[in-house]
């Protein structure tokens, strides 16, 4: 019974996230070609950010782009309409994007990481729909909006973020490499799934209670959108970035020995518990951070990190979070520009956009583990 | 079932846990269970007819039902009432008697309608509706939902079954969420476009037994019906299904058949609960695991107490809920999943449930 069930856990977490990485190098077309894969994945963020501020449906050339730019900093003569549409639309959208891809791909990845387990990250644990429960609570209990919803989302996402840790740790969190360690990080999924139903009852509650114009602008919040993106939201996650990014740094390296279990990390000098505290509070800290931002996008912390192992081979937090920010920016691109010309001009929310592809690609995920597991 | 040659081997082969239950599973005592929860179901129902934000006396209810005078006010009120309790009698046996044969059929102790994406493929289903074909009844959304959900959930148990491991907890779990989100993605595509849409929709979502009138109940009845007779007769399947398939073949069960028949009877039952009474959540997940501590593992009980006990506790949650928020109401479906979270984590806490 126990090796049976041993088997099916190491089997699931093979096949959905690969703890083996020599299994998915057999799919790269030759290894010289890319020498550096994250490099690489950073080159395409920044191409990626380009394309969205600079083509799409209002298109700009590049040297008119660093007219607008350099007239916006030295307070100089302004183009009527370019001008706007470029400072005050795309430019922040697409910082935002690229900041809250960054750190829900961290966050994704860091959770990915500890636990071992590559089901366990903040979207499908619960901890966005704490945010949204306590978002759409603010809206429409409250009438608040803007920056007061952001609060309240990020107070959310910790709430749970405790709740969930407190539940599942009587079995020691993602312990060492034994199936002890599986087993209470599947307690952690499970009771974040159950959470999350509860969170959502709430959140469809709500929305019966409000007005309909109220419903649907907090509809538009839950689905996780950067249609109001500006520059009065881009403060806080870039403070907050430049304050996780360097933790996620420093964590690295103890979370990498971590991996190897519990007493092997100990006996080479690591304090286990604080280090996975810490890793916690990152992680936690980052998508919430960003679903203030933005709102829940979905699977965008999920997805970065198995995608990120399958195009470089290993498990790295960098390749996490630029995969993560293309992720959105992709999303947010087909969003805003090619949504509107298939649906009568609506902007869709970035997050109905990576939802609707990210299910498919988990769908995929949980096939082909089967098969090979067969 | 009476027979005593029959049940033998069945009790025999459930092994440790019959032995350790061995008790409780005594005929005699069972019975006397299961007519202690019929009288408990009555009194809920007498407390449905009765409470809410207009009391009303069981005096009164009782010439309400026997001398109706349709110019007393609280006679109408009861009137009123009737439909709600019938359809949370019907939605709520529906979804217990689904739930606790879907954790046997799929032997995953978490296995329950909303976790498997019925819910989100009815919700996808009546949003279509509502916002291609213009549906804005109840009525009209039954058919859509019913399709919806039962579409969704032959696919999640598909996707989740194929492989040698079968539909494991994690598995049935994640693919029920894959699912879910990428048809609500879907979902609000629509409703952030359609404001109308949202609106009509809203209220379906949260589930509920209330306003309902007889044209909804009626169309469901012959599945309801169908799919109750289906399962309540697969108590000895799921039983030998609980031994693992290898097993179960040795004992002469045609595994395959087997599990395609409960699985149509649940199907049937789920989506015409889900179709009667919107999505309701963790009914059918928490009562049979309630269950579980009167009857022990042996299905042919787990059955028919689920079926008696699962009411209950939506007519409960329905009457708290038209109490808790006066003058309003919190609709059953948001009461169920206040109550079945915790219930749901204390079961994953216990280990038992996860399966893992």
């Amino acid at each position: 019974m126990r090796t049976a069930s041993l088997g099916r856990e190491s089997a699931t977490e093979l096949a959905l996230g690969g703890s083996d990485p020599r299994k998915h190098r057999r799919y790269l077309p030759s290894r010289g070609l890319f020498r550096n894969r994250t490099g690489f994945l950073a080159l395409a963020v920044v191409a990626l950010f380009a394309a969205s501020v600079l083509l799409g449906s209002y298109t700009v050339t590049i040297p008119d782009f660093f007219r607008i730019l350099t007239a916006h900093l030295t307070g100089g003569e302004r183009i009527p309409g370019a001008s706007f549409i470029v400072m005050e639309n795309k430019l922040p959208r697409a910082v935002i994007g690229t900041m809250i891809g960054i750190a829900f791909g961290l966050s994704g990845t860091l959770f990915q990481t500890m636990l071992r387990n590559p089901l366990a990250s903040p979207d499908v644990i619960g901890i966005s729909y704490g945010a949204s429960a306590a978002a759409v609570t603010s809206i429409v209990v409250f009438g608040a909006s803007g920056a007061a919803v952001s609060g309240a989302a990020l107070c959310g996402a910790m709430a749970v973020a405790v709740v969930i840790y407190t539940i599942a740790r009587s079995g020691s969190l993602g312990a060492g490499g034994g199936s002890r360690g599986n087993a209470a990080g599947g307690r952690l999924i499970l009771a974040g799934i159950g959470i999350a139903a509860a969170l959502n009852a709430v959140v469809n509650f709500l929305m019966t209670r409000a007005d309909i114009r109220t419903a649907a602008e907090a509809l538009i919040w839950l689905n996780g959108s950067l249609n109001s993106a500006s520059w009065d939201r881009a403060g806080v996650p870039a403070l907050a970035l430049l304050v996780l990014v360097p933790a996620v740094a420093a964590l690295a390296g103890p979370l990498r020995i971590l991996e190897l279990g519990d007493d092997a990390a100990a006996g080479l000098g690591i304090r286990v518990g604080i280090t996975r505290l810490g890793v916690v509070a990152t992680a936690v800290a980052l998508a919430a951070i960003a679903t203030a931002a933005a709102g829940p996008v979905a699977f965008v912390a999920f997805l970065a990190g198995p995608i990120a192992r399958r195009f470089t081979g290993k498990a790295s937090l960098p390749a996490g979070a630029f995969v993560g920010a293309l992720i959105v920016l992709a999303g947010d691109y087909f969003a805003a520009n090619i949504a509107p010309l298939l649906l009568d001009g609506t902007v869709l929310p970035v997050g109905v956009v990576t939802g609707a592809l990210g299910a498919p690609f988990l769908l995929w995920l949980l096939v082909t583990a089967n098969r090979k597991d067969a | 079932m009476t027979n005593s040659t029959t049940t033998a081997p069945a009790g025999s082969a459930l092994g440790a846990p019959a032995a350790r239950t061995g008790n409780k599973n005594a005929p005699a005592k069972q019975a006397a269970w299961l007519l202690a929860a019929v009288v408990v179901l009555v009194l809920v129902c007498a407390a449905s007819l009765t409470v809410g934000a207009r009391g009303v006396p069981l005096g009164t209810v009782w010439q309400a039902l026997t001398q109706f005078d349709p110019a007393d006010g609280n006679h109408a009120v009861i009137h009123a009432r009737i439909p709600r309790t019938v359809l949370g009698l019907l939605a709520g046996g529906a979804l217990g008697l689904a739930g606790a044969a879907m954790q046997g059929v799929a032997r995953n102790p978490l296995a329950d309608p909303g976790i498997i994406g019925v819910n989100a493929g009815a919700a996808l289903a009546v949003v279509a509706g509502i916002y291609v074909f213009g549906v804005s009844s109840l009525t009209g959304y039954i058919w859509f939902a019913f399709i919806g959900s039962a579409a969704a959930a032959v696919v999640v148990y598909l996707i989740a079954s194929l492989g040698r491991e079968g539909a494991t907890p994690v598995k049935l779990a994640l693919a029920g969420a894959a699912l879910s989100a990428g048809l609500y993605s879907l979902m609000n595509v629509v409703l952030v476009s359609s404001q109308d849409t949202l609106d009509r929709f809203r209220f379906w979502q949260v589930g509920g037994i209330a306003g309902r009138d007889w044209s909804v109940v009626l169309p469901g009845l012959p599945f309801l019906a169908a799919g109750t007779l289906i399962v309540l007769s697969t108590g000895r399947i799921l039983n030998s299904l609980a031994l693992g398939d290898d097993i179960a073949r040795g004992l002469g069960q045609r595994v395959g058949l087997a599990r395609g028949t409960t699985a149509l009877g649940i199907v049937l039952l789920c989506g015409s609960a889900t179709a009667l009474a919107g999505p309701i959540g963790f009914v059918g997940l928490v009562v049979p695991h309630a269950v579980r501590f009167l009857t022990g593992p042996d299905y042919r009980w787990i059955l028919p107490f689920s079926l008696v006990l699962a009411p209950v506790l939506l007519l409960l949650s329905d009457v708290a809920g038209r109490v808790i928020l006066l003058p309003g109401e919190v609709p059953a479906g948001i009461m169920t999943a206040l109550v079945g979270a915790p219930v749901f984590v204390w079961l994953v806490r216990r280990g038992k449930g996860a399966g893992l």
